[in-house]
């Protein structure tokens, strides 16, 4: 009942090609998923089909309570979702860009006013709102980018490696904005190539060559594999 | 050596993978050259007349006879009163109407042309007229009359094609767009994607990585000049009297030139839209409008026959013009050998100079 | 209502993209104060050579005729045909006239004579245009020298209606005001949304609950309206400029402006989606238009084209609008008159739309 995501038997060709191999597995409300793998092991593959961007070849699966298949469009109004290419437009500002995302899934002008102040406050970017976004450094334009992508408060949102290529400090900040959007009832599942961040989430699950091969909390998966961290479960399956 | 090669190798890569791209380049020619050898023809044909409903007497019978055996005109209707005229020019039914005016003490033939395109309108009256000539000719043998009779002959061009105006104009086009604008846009694509920064930081000189842009496209633009001309000359019948070699070194002149120009365009623009933006408008547009390709250089206005000198295109083409159709010596197109030289040195020097310069 | 919030983030872009704008700006003002100087195909002074190998007070009297008709200009007078023809080479004369021996004294006896035309025809246009010319010249010359002889001679007498002046750009700006409206409703929407492919942005707005329609038509919609304050700006420009009026109504031609930016956006669309880069798409784009503009009948007549090639014109919007403007502007034609074209642009429109929305669906 309290699922977020349920998948089942969920598979994806491409012509010849199985990118992503009957995987099951289910995501708790208010979680924080974590989604392994290396590149190509079908992640992203997996998750634009979360997303409703494809469509599975087989299987089952629910998100937020509406059905993969047919149900994408539901889906798009419960979800947020922020990719790895940072994907706000450059060319508009800070708050231009936050009440854009906002007026897609049809918040009022009040509320925006109302909730986009606090959201900015918060992040201390108020003095930045009339910024152009392509003037920011790198750090922040990911925290905008969360930040939009959770505006209109949906249940879960889809991190696609949210800290590529910033520094360990912003990392960290970053990760204390996931614990508190996890904390106010919003589902996050994020994909990461950062094995310490992997040990942040309430449970991970591993994908190689498209499937599934380990899923559990992190302790649970260390004590499975005898291992000391988060890297040497990864290296363990990723050598098979 | 083999570092540059290695590279060369890459660019090709890159231009070969994207098949589409690689079938319009090679296909662009192809089709201009068809369109322009078979389709678009600069002639007057299929003029169709509206005529009187009523011709009088000998002359006009004869004259109603002549446009009905010409090969160039159709009568498509007749015309009752002149507010007819109009109309059947706003429904686009007639190109001409003939009208008989009685009111003149002589007998006269107004010939009402739709003159919204003038050249047409011109050519359509001359052709009438010498119908109408003729036939009154014809009745008048009775007195014997001298006639001045035309030989035309056609220089260069007998069989009046316009390929042979176009052929030179397609070449001059298609290297352009090759050689600038594929060039401009391939460096500033590295640039984009952050993939320049890692060659620059290679030990491969910062010359051979331009270089090696640079052979790709110069292979691939002396390619379209090999099919265009084998286009023009087996399928067109154009003929390729001049000499083959010189119209080789000028083309890889032109060539030079233009992948200067595209180099330049590729130091200033920051984005591939911006390059294509660029090279658009401040390259294509002006090879397409300037250099007499379509339109002649004599009939405009003396400021912009003075920008047209600066563009490459246009000597370009006079000399393949020369070169290539009239069959003329090397000697009659010195001065544009001269000047598109001139050209290729300094835009050369330019861009790479600019080049380097950002390097620091 | 959303699609408020989406114009005016298209807005916004454009107004901070000052490459846009200045091209936007620049461009209408380009297209009509300079284009029409140079898209002249008009003929005018033809540098005429002349062989007189008679020295007659006849054939003086045509080498004088020839210059009066406003189109010719005496460049040089050769001795032989071979020099004439070295000034052909050196692009000194465009045409040669060689009088026979003996051409006054044939006339006078009321017998033939030849005289030989040779234009340089790698222009075809303007070899043709000398020889036609000239043809006509020599034939009103061999009327006139003859009158006393033909009593009944007809006279002929030319109207050039709606361009009495045959002005060149009268008959060209209406196909210019055409292709600005290609690049600004056809090439920049369909390059902005390449664009937000290639930055990826678009993934970002295909998990949102947007309707990929609106999105469309909200990219679509600024470059509609910056198309047509364009053309009214190039109405006013053309008018204030060249004194150039429509003669038709105004109605109708933004009636056939609106239905022909529908078609030709829908067309970039098409495009757009068929392309992964944007080199690819402006490449494309940049190939059909060029295959459009030169088959729509703006630069030569259709109705001389072989059968095959007509046949391929029918299925170029272009070539409907720019029939249609022309009539409109110059010929005072009304909807009456134009409803065929009327009618094939709806359905060009209806296909290239429903193509274009169907390939976006697709990926």
């Amino acid at each position: 009942m309290d699922y977020a995501i349920i998948v089942e038997e969920l598979t994806k060709r491409f012509g010849r090609f199985t990118a992503v191999d009957s995987i099951s597995f289910e995501v708790k409300k208010g979680e924080i998923f974590g989604f392994l793998g290396a590149n190509g092991a079908g992640k992203t593959t997996a998750m634009r089909m979360l997303c409703g961007l494809s469509i599975p070849t087989s299987g089952k699966g629910s998100v937020a309570g509406f059905d993969i298949m047919n149900q994408t469009e539901y889906i798009k109004r419960n979800i947020g979702y922020m990719s790895q290419r940072f994907s706000l437009y450059e060319d508009l500002t800070v708050w231009e860009n936050l009440r854009f995302f906002a007026a897609i899934y049809g918040i009022k002008d009040k509320e925006i006013e109302r909730r986009g102040v606090r959201v900015l406050q918060e992040l201390n970017f108020y003095e930045e709102r009339n910024t152009l976004v392509k003037d920011l450094p790198l750090g922040w334009k990911q925290k905008l980018a969360f930040s939009t992508a959770i505006f209109h408060r949906p249940g879960i949102v889809f991190l696609d490696e949210p800290t590529g290529g910033v520094d360990p400090l912003t990392r960290r900040q970053f990760w204390e904005l996931i614990y508190q959007t996890a904390d106010s009832g919003i589902t996050i599942f994020v994909t990461t190539h950062y094995m310490d961040e992997a040990e942040y989430c309430n449970r991970v699950s591993i994908m190689v060559n498209g499937r599934i091969e380990a899923l559990g909390s992190p302790a649970n998966l260390k004590q499975q594999y005898h291992a000391e961290s988060m890297d040497n479960v990864f290296q363990q399956l990723a050598r098979v | 050596m083999k570092q540059f090669i290695s590279f060369v190798n890459k660019e090709f890569r890159h231009i070969f993978r994207d098949k589409r791209t690689m079938l319009l380049l090679l296909g662009m020619p192809v089709v201009q050259m068809i369109l322009f050898g078979f389709a678009i023809t600069t002639e007057v044909r299929n003029i169709n007349i509206c005529t009187p409903q009523t011709w009088n007497y000998d002359p006009q019978i004869r004259i109603m006879e002549g446009f009905a055996a010409n090969p160039y005109f159709n009568i498509t209707g007749t015309i009752g009163n002149s507010q007819e005229i109009d109309e059947v020019f706003r429904e686009g039914k007639a190109d001409l109407v003939i009208v008989l005016d009685a009111q003149r003490t002589n007998p006269a033939i107004q010939l009402i042309a739709d003159a919204t395109d003038p050249n047409t309108a011109i050519t359509e009256v001359a052709y009438a007229t010498r119908i109408i000539h003729e036939a009154q000719q014809v009745a008048v043998t009775a007195i014997p009359q001298g006639q001045i009779i035309p030989n035309v002959r056609m220089l260069y061009n007998p069989q009046m094609k316009s390929a042979y105006n176009f052929v030179p104009g397609v070449m001059g086009l298609i290297l352009m767009l090759i050689c600038a604008m594929m060039t401009s846009i391939s460096i500033v694509r590295e640039k984009e994607m952050g993939t320049m920064e890692l060659l620059l930081v290679s030990p491969v000189k910062p010359f051979s990585i331009i270089l090696s842009k640079a052979v790709p496209y110069f292979v691939i633009s002396t390619a379209n000049m090999l099919i265009i001309i084998l286009l023009a000359v087996y399928l067109l019948h154009v003929p390729l009297v001049g000499s083959m070699i010189w119209l080789s070194i000028i083309s890889w002149i032109y060539i030079l030139v233009c992948l200067s120009l595209g180099l330049l365009i590729s130091t200033v623009a920051q984005t591939q839209v911006a390059a294509m933006l660029i090279s658009g408008v401040m390259l294509m547009m002006p090879a397409l409008l300037l250099s007499g390709m379509i339109y002649p250089v004599e009939n405009m206005p003396a400021i912009l026959e003075g920008v047209s000198c600066i563009i490459p295109a246009r000597w370009y083409i006079a000399a393949v013009k020369k070169l290539m159709i009239q069959g003329l010596e090397i000697t009659y197109v010195a001065k544009e050998v001269a000047i598109l030289l001139l050209m290729a040195s300094f835009l050369l020097t330019v861009s790479l100079k600019k080049f380097s310069l950002r390097l620091q | 209502m959303l699609l408020r919030y989406l114009l005016e983030k298209e807005f916004k872009q454009i107004r901070r993209n000052p490459f846009l704008l200045r091209l936007i700006v620049a461009y209408p003002i380009l297209v009509m104060l300079v284009f029409p100087w140079v898209a002249n195909l008009e003929v005018k002074d033809i540098n005429l050579c002349i062989v007189d190998n008679d020295h007659s007070s006849y054939s003086l009297r045509l080498a004088e005729q020839i210059p009066a008709s406003g189109y010719f200009h005496l460049a040089a007078v050769a001795l032989t045909y071979d020099k004439a023809i070295e000034y052909i080479k050196q692009n000194k004369s465009d045409v040669i006239l060689e009088i026979p021996m003996d051409f006054e004294k044939a006339l006078m006896r009321g017998e033939s004579t030849t005289v030989m035309i040779s234009p340089n025809s790698v222009n075809g246009t303007k070899g043709l245009f000398a020889a036609n010319y000239l043809t006509q010249i020599l034939s009103d010359f061999s009327v006139d020298i003859s009158e006393k002889q033909l009593q009944g001679a007809i006279e002929i007498i030319p109207q050039y209606r709606y361009n009495p002046y045959l002005n060149y750009k009268t008959f060209i700006i209406p196909a210019l005001m055409v292709i600005l409206l290609t690049v600004i409703c056809g090439f920049l929407p369909a390059l902005n949304i390449v664009g937000e492919k290639e930055k990826g942005t678009i993934e970002q707005i295909n998990v949102t609950p947007l309707k990929k329609s609106l999105f469309i038509l909200s990219k679509l919609i600024p470059y509609w309206m910056i198309g047509l304050f364009i053309l009214t700006v190039c109405f006013g420009l053309a008018a204030l400029i060249y004194g150039l009026i429509p003669a038709g109504s105004f109605f109708t031609i933004y009636l056939f402006a609106i239905l022909f930016i529908i078609t030709y956006s829908a067309f970039g669309l098409v495009i757009s989606n068929y392309s992964a880069t944007m080199q690819q798409a402006m490449f494309v784009m940049f190939f059909f238009t060029i295959v459009m503009l030169l088959m729509c009948g703006t630069f030569t007549p259709i109705k001389s084209m072989p059968h095959w090639a007509q046949t391929i014109t029918y299925a170029n919007p272009l070539r409907y609008f720019i029939e249609a403007m022309r009539a409109i502007y110059l010929k005072g034609s009304g909807f009456t008159d134009l409803h065929t074209q009327f009618l094939v642009l709806t359905g060009i429109a209806g296909l290239f739309s429903l193509w274009a929305v169907l390939s976006y669906k697709k990926r």
